[in-house]
Parts: structure tokens; sequence; C-alpha cells
């Protein structure tokens, strides 16, 4: 049977919408399923991201809004998957879309309906904090921005249905079964945080001052319920001093979970940072048992909101809390590390809650016919992460165990990687491709503007005098019609716009509306599908910036909209169409480093029929994962390695060189060429390809402590796994000790290595198992055995592993090493201890094989951190992407990460790669940047500031765009200092233009 | 009639403009007098752009940008940071700094920028309107913004602060980075000369002068406009014309 190249992805927050981004990239018509109003999902709720601290809408909202409007990409909100049939390559899915009782295609999202609706119900977006109406959408920036009202609170007055002028509103709207055929699924349902009971141990839903995280990230932001400034809720007064609690929930066993929530230790420091920053003054405490901040440059947040925030951390679970009457502060009791028991007042307490599975996870897990796992999240293996256990069904996210937004956008890319092995023969047979009239040549034609001013029902026209700018734009220069529109962007009024250019013979158009971020696309679509360049049109926003906001003041609302229009006339004369001309792409790929993440990826695009160069630097294939036996939840690596290995080896498509090293890389994205050399020999080799992957891992840190190298009896944790793993002997030996951290989370490597502590547990529980009268003794910092890890933690202190905690400041000291190896170490609780043992295991951490990485960056102008490992275009949605257009990485070369995490990332720079490899040409052009050689002097000024590498020295010494790189920011012409480049759409003369038109005096 | 001044924004598409919109959809009021355009991203903003516009009459000008951090073309905001403080230095010479503003403004704080507009709007008010506005402009200042245009737009100005951030913050050629402190005396000196060199040239442009009538239009010590003249000379631009007396005459030989 035909493959059917559709994609159902279910859920529709940062996971699901990357995921379905990708894939509409990449040739596939997806079906986007959302059971809310709107995607964006928990993401679009936060005030800022660790560690970066950046704006989590400003980030997210232009890839909602990619998504909204994404030719291939069918968003279904407030819909719900009710059968599922078939098998992978043909699907059957049973939908039904549930009614919002408002015509999705009609609503114009004006928000009248919400403004008159005399019921107020409750916000959900602000989490319960503020009121909206019973009509309403999920938050400002909703995609896609439609209105729903909501039965639960709705009277039925009929009120809105009145006030809507674009008539979207029927109450008989009734709900509807639709059934779509797929060839994959892909699941990114998310995550529920903690049910109330688990919470109400601390008070919560009864002590008006104990908030959850997610309800306290509402009100740090400014688009929140109290617009950022912090306040509690009991008496809107300022806090002074807030308490954050870490582990709610999680790691409880008893009263909750089993499991480490990974995310709560991160946005705990984030929101004490946050609120600091916001409320001067005030005291931050957080109470947690580890830190867990394993994730790449945590390690360093963690230390900044120590020290620069003074943000305040007690190593302790609090043993009560309880409410002073009338102030309705808190009065918490905990136990110092010390041992003494102390209560302290604070004035807000932060519940840092984690998370569960998806409340529907059961249901849906059952429609699809897959399994859950024993804390009812999506079953995964460790080396599948992104598989259910059914063949084309995959899973991305927190909904298969609690992980962060960048591994959510990994794994989101990873099951597009997925989905592309099974479905590429059917690539591109379901896409939309649309047919264009030929462009119209208006080169020569005298200038004849169209300005389309719009009321957008009463939110412009209630203001501004609509009639009065209509009047105003027919005495502006080469404007050769002007009318009015009661919703500029419905699509009568696209047909009308169309049979206006033709009848006046248009050939530039204006419209006065909205925002050109959601709608300048829809209006460019308009007057190309009727013949004319997109960029022959301009935009101006007389709604969001002008009625909107200048409510009280009509006059001179109006005034700002004649401005705006006439500044609009003024820039549109100056514009010109653009072109966007075919670069051919080279359908290959080149990965560098031929380890499980190389390899991996290698894989993948042989299945989907690449071909690949894989070059390795040793004279084998394997990396570091040659030294690992087992994961710790029992995978046999080494077998899992040989068949990879052999698989690589028996592929055609893909070419190994080993030994080989790089001399040179040419070209950019579609077309680069590289110069290697094998085995030291003077012979080169030139390679072409598409794409480049960097998947050159990172190395065992070889430590320089504790007489490593000279004692024969000290050696690192993979030694000792070598050792169990092939009969080693272990008679003489009575006692054990691990050290964690060693080489890590110090000066000289700042950052935790991820995977020692489920290393030495792992290595600790084998031993016990097999000679269960050995003393075990493990010396750590923190206990990092993040999610469904820490059920191992659990089971080695079960089985009688002795955990012992040391400071940063105070490390375990070696004291003689004749006989038997004598550690020495301070203990907060215990004071100091002495230990005996015959073998001192370290646990070393990974670090970046630093000259090689510098070497590697520099030929492919790629950045590094500050640890010297490879760093991604952005950290949290794209983690694998490089600035540089065309080029990926994966695996450790990134930062340290488990076998399992290089596989999800290794799938998941395929899938991103795919989206260039799967197309036959690139379009380039349209806003870039264009240098004028005769003005140029070769100063290298532009190409030194372009952060995409865009800009290079031709054989000339003239500087020269290289358009498939250009995002057309434009610094590089604010920045030459001949003014040789020039920004097309945004050239100085079109900018000028808006400014002389606004300004009034002539400059001779 | 009270003064309503005119005042330009640049907004970077990504954050501030989404910015201001949110202040729209949030339907949070600020003073109509803000009239934006829209730029790719803060970088884009060339501090000519400034200059022009004060030069056509409005009253103040504002640029906002994503959060440092935050930038959608991961930099630009820098590159704008960079250009602002050497437009706010220009501007000092002629009391135009309480003129401009830069600002951060994310898509989430649609309050912040309608309080940065008002309080914008506020201080403009404060400055009263600009000299150079309105019907009768102030002709001297004219000149002198267009001495400020030509220095911003002269190779020097913009090679130095196209350079500031890399040598200053990673490495100059040498691998090393250049103290703030230092660059900024070098820089400092050069808007201090550039100004003054494109106020002679204005000045001689419209007739011949010597040294002493130069000093005395430009109110600055002679020795220092004739140490200036010298390197007008040496860069072709002025020509020793005649000698008067005992005073030479000099006069602008770039065309137009």
């Amino acid at each position: 049977m035909e493959k059917v190249g559709a994609v159902l992805v279910v859920g529709a927050g940062i996971g699901g919408s990357q995921a379905a981004l990708d894939l509409a990239d990449s040739g596939y018509k997806v079906y986007l399923v959302e059971s809310s109003t709107s995607i964006g999902g928990v993401m679009a709720q936060l005030d800022k991201t660790f560690p970066t601290n950046d704006c989590a809408i400003c980030i997210v909202s232009p890839k909602l809004v990619e998504a909204g409007r994404h030719p291939n990409i069918e968003i279904k909100i407030k819909s719900e998957i009710m059968n599922v049939s078939g098998e992978v390559g043909n699907f059957n899915i049973d939908l039904m879309e549930h009614t919002l009782f408002i015509d999705q295609e009609k609503c114009t999202g004006c928000g009248i309906c919400g403004q008159e609706c005399p019921v107020e119900a409750i916000d959900l977006f602000n989490e319960g904090l503020s009121s909206n109406s019973a009509t309403s959408v999920k938050y400002p920036q909703a995609v896609p921005l439609v209105y729903a009202i909501n039965r639960d609170y709705c009277i039925g007055c009929g009120i809105c249905k009145g006030v809507c002028q674009a008539k979207a509103i029927d109450y008989k709207l009734k709900s509807k079964k639709t059934q779509l055929k797929v060839g994959s699924v892909i699941l990114a349902l998310g995550f529920d945080e903690f049910e109330a009971d688990v919470l109400k141990q601390y008070g919560y839903g009864k002590y008006k001052n104990v908030v959850s995280s997610i309800e306290f990230e509402r009100i740090l932001s400014a688009s929140g319920p109290y617009s950022g400034h912090v306040l509690r809720s009991s008496d809107g007064n300022v806090p002074q001093k807030i308490a954050f609690l870490q582990c709610v929930g999680s790691r409880d066993p008893k009263f909750g979970k089993e499991y480490c929530s990974s995310v709560c230790c991160m946005y705990t420091a984030k929101e004490a940072v946050i609120a600091k920053e916001h409320t001067e003054g005030l005291e931050a405490t957080i109470f947690s048992m580890d830190i867990r901040a394993y994730g790449k440059d945590f390690d360093k947040y963690i230390e900044r909101a120590k020290e620069e925030y003074g943000v305040k951390y007690v190593r302790s679970r609090i043993s009560s809390i309880e409410e002073i009457p009338g102030t309705k502060d808190l009065k918490l009791t905990y136990e110092t590390e010390e041992g003494k028991i102390i209560s302290e007042i604070f004035d807000m307490v932060i519940l840092g809650v984690g998370l569960t599975p998806p409340k529907d996870a059961s249901k849906i897990a059952d429609t699809f016919d897959i399994d859950l796992n024993k804390y009812g999240f999506i079953k995964t293996q460790p080396l599948k992460p992104v598989e259910t256990g059914r063949p084309g069904i995959y899973v991305c996210g927190a909904c298969s165990s609690p992980k962060d937004i960048p591994e959510t956008v990994i794994e989101a890319s990873a099951a597009a990687g997925k989905v592309n092995i099974d479905l590429s023969p059917a690539r591109g047979t379901l896409v939309t491709t649309k047919k264009y009239p030929d462009e119209i040549d208006v080169s020569g034609q005298p200038i004849r503007i169209g300005v389309f001013i719009c009321h957008c029902g009463i939110n412009i026209g209630g203001y501004v005098d609509v009639p009065a700018v209509v009047k105003y734009a027919e005495t502006l220069p080469d404007v050769a019609y002007s009318e009015r529109n009661l919703y500029t962007c419905s699509a009568d009024t696209q047909s009308l716009i169309q049979e206006k250019i033709k009848e006046h013979k248009l050939n530039r158009v204006i419209v006065a509306s909205c925002t050109p971020r959601t709608h300048e696309p829809l209006f460019q679509e308009t007057i190309r599908e009727i013949g004319l360049n997109k960029y022959l049109f301009q935009m101006t926003n007389i709604r969001d910036q002008c009625s909107w906001v200048h409510m009280r003041e009509p006059e001179k609302a109006t005034e700002k909209a004649k401005d705006l229009v006439r500044m609009a006339v003024a820039k549109v004369r100056l514009n010109t169409p653009l072109s966007t001309v075919p670069l051919k792409v080279n359908p290959s790929a080149l990965i560098i480093g031929g380890g499980v993440a190389g390899m991996t990826a290698a894989l993948n695009f042989s299945q989907q029929g690449f071909k690949i160069k894989l070059i390795e630097k040793d004279k084998k294939l394997g990396g570091f994962s040659s030294k690992i036996y087992k994961t710790i939840e029992g995978d046999d690596i080494q077998e899992f390695l040989q068949e990879l290995i052999n698989n690589v080896e028996n592929e055609d498509l893909i070419d190994v060189y080993l030994g080989a090293e790089i001399q040179d890389i040419d070209g950019y994205v579609g077309n680069f060429k590289t110069t290697i050399i094998q085995d030291n020999s003077k012979k080169k080799l030139e390679i072409e390809h598409g794409i480049i992957i960097v998947a050159t891992g990172a190395k065992e840190y070889i430590p320089k402590e504790y007489e490593y190298g000279v004692n024969p009896n000290v050696i690192t944790q993979k030694e000792l796994e070598n050792r169990l793993f092939n009969k080693g002997n272990f008679s003489n030996i009575k006692s054990i000790v691990m050290i964690q951290c060693v080489g890590s989370r110090n000066e000289e490597n700042p950052y935790c290595s991820r995977i020692c502590c489920s290393e030495a547990i792992k290595n600790a529980i084998r031993l016990k198992e097999q000679y269960p009268d050995k003393e075990i003794s493990i010396l750590y910092r923190d206990i990092r055995t993040y999610g469904f890890k820490e059920k191992y933690y659990r089971e080695a202190r079960e089985k009688g592993i002795l955990f012992i905690r040391y400071k940063k400041e105070s490390p375990p000291e070696l004291i003689s090493n004749k006989e038997r190896i004598k550690i020495n170490l301070k203990n907060e609780r215990l004071g100091d201890i002495l230990l005996d043992s015959d073998l001192l295991v370290l646990s070393t951490g990974m670090i970046a094989p630093s000259k090689e990485n510098e070497t590697l960056a520099k030929l492919l102008k790629v950045p590094l951190n500050e640890d010297k490992f490879f760093l991604e275009a952005h950290v949290k949605l794209r983690p694998v992407d490089f600035a540089t257009e065309g080029i990926f990485l994966c695996g450790t070369a990134h930062g340290p990460a488990t076998i399992g995490e290089s596989i999800a990332q290794a799938n998941s720079a395929v899938s991103r790669a795919t989206i260039i490899l799967s197309k036959e040409t690139l379009m380039i052009g349209g806003i870039v940047s264009s240098v004028d050689k005769d003005l140029c002097t070769g100063c290298k000024i532009c190409v030194r500031i372009c952060p995409f590498n865009a800009i290079i020295k031709d054989d000339e010494g003239y500087a020269y765009v290289q358009e498939a790189l250009c995002k057309g920011c434009g610094v590089c012409g604010a920045s030459c200092p001949e003014k040789a480049i020039s920004i097309k759409h945004f050239t100085n003369e079109q900018i000028l233009s808006e400014i002389y038109a606004l300004g009034g005096n002539i400059i001779e | 009639m009270n003064f309503e001044p005119k005042i330009l924004g640049f907004l970077c598409n990504w954050c501030s403009y989404a910015g201001a919109d949110l202040a729209g959809v949030s339907r949070i009021q600020y003073p109509p007098n803000i009239r934006v355009i829209r730029v790719m991203c803060s970088g884009r903003v060339d501090p000519e752009f400034i200059i022009q516009g004060f030069q056509t009459g409005i009253d103040g000008i504002i640029v906002m940008g994503c959060h440092p951090g935050d930038c959608h073309y991961l930099e630009g905001n820098y590159e704008a940071e960079m250009k602002y403080k050497m437009v706010q230095k220009f501007l000092k010479f002629i009391n135009f700094d309480n003129r401009v503003r830069l600002e951060w403004v994310s898509a989430s704080e649609g309050n912040r920028f309608a309080e940065i507009v008002t309080d914008f709007t506020r201080q403009i008010k404060e400055q009263g309107p600009s000299p150079v506005g309105g019907k009768s402009p102030d002709s001297m200042l004219l000149d002198k913004l267009n001495a400020i245009l030509l220095a911003i737009g002269s190779y020097r100005m913009r090679a130095l602060v196209g350079r500031e951030r890399i040598i200053t913050e990673f490495e100059n050629v040498y691998g090393e980075k250049v103290p703030l402190e230092k660059f900024d005396d070098i820089f400092d000196t050069a808007i201090r000369d550039e100004y003054l060199r494109h106020q002679i040239l204005i000045s001689l442009s419209n007739d011949p002068k010597s040294v002493k009538d130069l000093a005395i239009e430009l109110e600055t010590d002679p020795s220092v406009i004739l140490k200036n003249i010298l390197v007008l000379k040496n860069r072709s631009q002025v020509n020793m014309e005649k000698i008067v007396g005992v005073t030479p005459i000099y006069t602008n030989i770039m065309e137009g």
C-alpha cells in the first residue's frame, strides 16, 4: 500500500509546533491537533527561560505565527482524537472538532465580543489570577487568534452576537467529526502539574500566599495579572521575603511521585533571580535537597543566582508550614544541615511543583494502543527515546519523561527525523504547491498606489475617523485609489483588493490596519495571486499602535493615522520588486565524527536515501561509547554499538573515512566543499555536500587528583566498569570509595558532566549485586539522578550503599596510601570522617577536546562556549542548529549527554538538515543586503560584524554577500564606513523617505 | 496652544514592535505623538537616520530593540547600542542629547513600552519644540546638524564605531583586548575633531575665511582651528586661497 505523506501531531506546545514545522518544511502535510483553543502550550505562559533569561514569548511567538500561517500545517484547535486504526504509513484518525460557537473562518480576533461579555469568567492562561470573559482568547498573542465561547461560563445572553460585526458568532454551531489519513503520528502531549492534593500538605489552597511555581511565573510576567509586579494575593502587598520549596511532589514516594521532575531546580533559581530583579531588596531563599543543575551552563546560572543575586540556598526539606493569622505571613520550620531546628517567617511561599503525565495520557495511550510506564508517562526505551513501541507512532517532550524546553525541542525534531525515515517515499505528495500567475513587470510604469484602510469593526473605526483618512490618502502623491473596509483581512476583501488592482491598474498596495507581524503575509499573498511582486506591498499599523492606545483622543489618533499612511505612501513609492532565485542543493551530508551520534545521523539519512560522507579522526568507529558497557537501565551498549557499526559499514550510501582530518571547508548551505586528508598522507580529497553535521563528541577527563596514575588502587569509573564487565578480580577488595565531580564543577571545568552520578550508581549497584559484602561509599556534592534515574539512587541506598556529602570548599582529602587508602572528609552533620578503602574510584567528567574544537570551529566559522563545547544558535529553541545555515550539531560535541540523549540529538539534527536536503533548490534573495563594489574598500567591517557569516571577501578583495546565509537584519548596512551596502526593502532611501514624510521640513 | 511634539520611533520587528502591539492588545493608553518606523533589527538604524530626522524638524527620536541577549539576529542590538552612544555624543554639542533615547523592550512588555513612550513624550515636551522645526528653523543650528551629519557619516567615525565591539570586547589583530577607556579616549577625540572639521568645511563653503574669522564664528581657540585646517588641507578638502596682509584665507575645495 502506498504511504500517506501526511503526519498527525497531537499537542501544539513548543514540542508539537516544532515537530510540525520541521515536517511541513520537509515536504509533508501536517495536522496539528490541540485540545485547547490556541497553540503555544506552557512555554507561552512562561515569563523568562533559564539559563539565559530570554523572554519566553519573544522567542516562541515567531514560531507560533510561522506554524499558524504555514501552507502545509492545518491547525485543529479544541479537538480530540476519537479513534485510530491502521499501521505505519497508513493510519486512519477519527477526530472530533469541538465547537467554539464562533466561526473560525470569520472571526478576525478583534476582541469586541470579549469586551462586551457581561459574565466575568476565569482566565486560564493567567492560572486563575485574573478574570476574563466567557468568550475569550487564551492570551493576547494567541495563534490562531480566534475567540471561543466557554459554555461552562456563558449564560447565553446573546450580546456577543449582536456586537460581532464579522458575523462570526453562531450559537448553533455543532462539533464536527472528521477523518484524517496520515502516515505517522507524533504525540507531544506535554505535562500537567501535580494535583492540588499533593500541594495541600504545604497549605496550598488554604493559605493565600502559598502559590505554585507556574502561578508565580504568571505573576512575574510583564503581561501577567499583576503586570510583572510581585504581589501577595492576600493583600496586594509587595513581599520582602519569599521562600521557594523544591521537590514539591517530586522525589517523594510517600506523598507524591518517586521520580525527579528534572526542571524544578532550574526554574526555581530563575524565578528567584527574576523576582529579585523585579523587587528591590527582596530576600529569596530556596529550600532544596540536591541542586540538579545538570544541563549546559546550568551550574554557572546557579552560581550567579547565589553570588550576583544573593539568592540563599538552604539544604533542607521543610517540616511544617503555618499561616500566621492576621498578617497571613507563613512560618516555615525546618532542620538545617547541621541538625538544628529553625523557624522562620516568610511573606510568600512558592511551591516548586513537579511534572506529572498529562491528565489524558492513559486515554490517549488506549486510543493509540501504546504503553505507559509505571509512572504514567508514555513508555520509551533509553536507546529509543522518541519511539513508543508501536511502529509509526512517536513521542516527544515531557509526556514521555519530565524535561525542559531544549530537550523537548530536540526530541520534537528527533521524532520528525524518525517520521522522515518512515515516510520519505511519500514526501511532497500532499503538500500545497500553489501556482502563481507570471509576475507583472512594473518597471517603467507610472506609480499607482491603492490604499485600503480597515475599520476592524469598531476597533479602528470607533476611534479613528476612517473616512477622513481615506480622503486624506487620496490627496497623497501617486495614490490612484483609496477605500475603506469593515475588515480588510476578510476573505471577500481579498477578492475586492484584487479587483481594484485590475480595475485601477494599481502597482503598489498599502493596507492600514493591524500589525504586519501577523497580517503582512496574508496581503502579500493577495497581491501575488494577481501577479504583483509581494514586495510592492506596504502595511501600516493604525490599530495596535494607534486606535487601541489612543482611545481617549480620537482626533489625535486620526492625525496619527494620517501621518502613518503618508509615511507608508512615501515608502511604497520606492518599493521595488525583489526576486528570489533558486540555488541547487547537493543532496548529501557530511558528518564529522563516527561515534554513536554521528553514526545514528548517518543511518537516518541513508534510510531516507541521501548520500553521506562520514569522517572519523580515529582508526575505528565507535567513539566515547566504546568504553561503556551498560546504561543504568541495563541496556547493553557494546551490542548496540556493534550493530550500529555493522549497519554503517554495510550501507552503500555511507562512505566512511577513517583516520581523516579536515583541511578546509568552503562554500555555504546547499553547496559545501570540504578538503580532507587521510592517515596523514599528502593526498588531499575533496568532498562536495549540502549540509554539515558536527558530531565530534567529547573526551574523558584524565584526573590529576588523588594520585591517579601513581597508585594502582586509584582508578576511574570507566576503568571500574571495564573490570566489572570483563570479569575483573575484586577478591582483595573489601571496601570501595567513589568520589564524584572529580574534574567537574570546579574552576577548571565549571560545569556538571551530567552522566557521572548515574554512572557511579550503576557501577555501585552492580558491584553490590555481585559482591553483597563489599562496603561502598559514594562521596558527592549533589546527586543528579534526574528524571526516572532517581529510582536507581533510591535502590542504591536501599542496597546499603553509603552516600556522604561534601562541599565544594572542602573536597575529600587523601591522607595515606601506604597500605590502605585513607580519605578524610568534612560533613556538615557528621563532622570529620575518616574512610578506609582498598579501591578509590574517581567519577571523572567529560571535557571538550579544546584544541580540536577550536580548529574545527575556525574552519566552520561557528562559536564555542567558555568550556570549549560547540555553541548552538539558540540554547532554547535551536539546540541542534548553528547560527550559520546548513551546519548542525549533535551528541557530546554540544555538551555532556547520555547515549540516549545523543541519539535524540542525532535524529534531531537530521530532521533539521532534511529541511534543506529534501529540496532540490533553495530560494534565496528577497530581503538581503547587497554590496556596491564601486564603493567598497575591503575594510572587512561587515565581514566581522555579520553574525551569520554571510559576508565574505571575494577574490578581488571586495565584500560579497552570500545571499543564502543573509537574514536581512541590516546591521552591515548601518555599519559600512563607505555606505556601500544596501538592504533590500529597507534601503536608506526607503527609510529616509519615511523620516522625511514625518518630519516635513525638506533637507536641501 | 499646547506643544505637541513630533516623535519618531524606530522599532525592531521581533521584540519592541511586538511589545508595542501588545500594549495595543492590552489597550494601554499612551500619548499619541509617536510615529513608528519598523525595521527588522535595531542594529539597522543608521546613525545618519537620527540626524536626518532632526534636520527635518522631528522633536524627539527613540530607538527600541530587544533586551541584551534576546536579539533575533544574535547581536544586532549591541551594535545599535554602540551607534547610539556615538550619536548621543555628537548631539551633546548642540544640546540635542536629551532628544534621543535607546530602550530595550521585549514582546511581553506592553506596559513598559507605554511607560517609556509616555515618559519620553513628557521629556520632549519639556525640551520644547525643536529649534530647527516649524516655519523658521534656526539656520545656525541647521549648519551644526549638517556638520554632525557629515562627521557621523564620515569614513573615520563609521570605521571606528564598526570596529568598537570587536576590539574592545573580543580581540584586535594582535589578539589583545583594547581597554574601553583607551578606546573611548580615541573615539571622543575623533568625535570632537570631526565635528569641528566639518563645521569648518561648511563655514568655508559659504565663503572663504581666515583662521581668526573661523575661531570667532565657531567659538574655538585659533590654534585648534589652525591644527584642523592643516588636517583638512592634507585631506585635500581645503586650500589656502590667498594671503591678505599677513592673514591667509582658506576655502573649501570639495565638490558641491
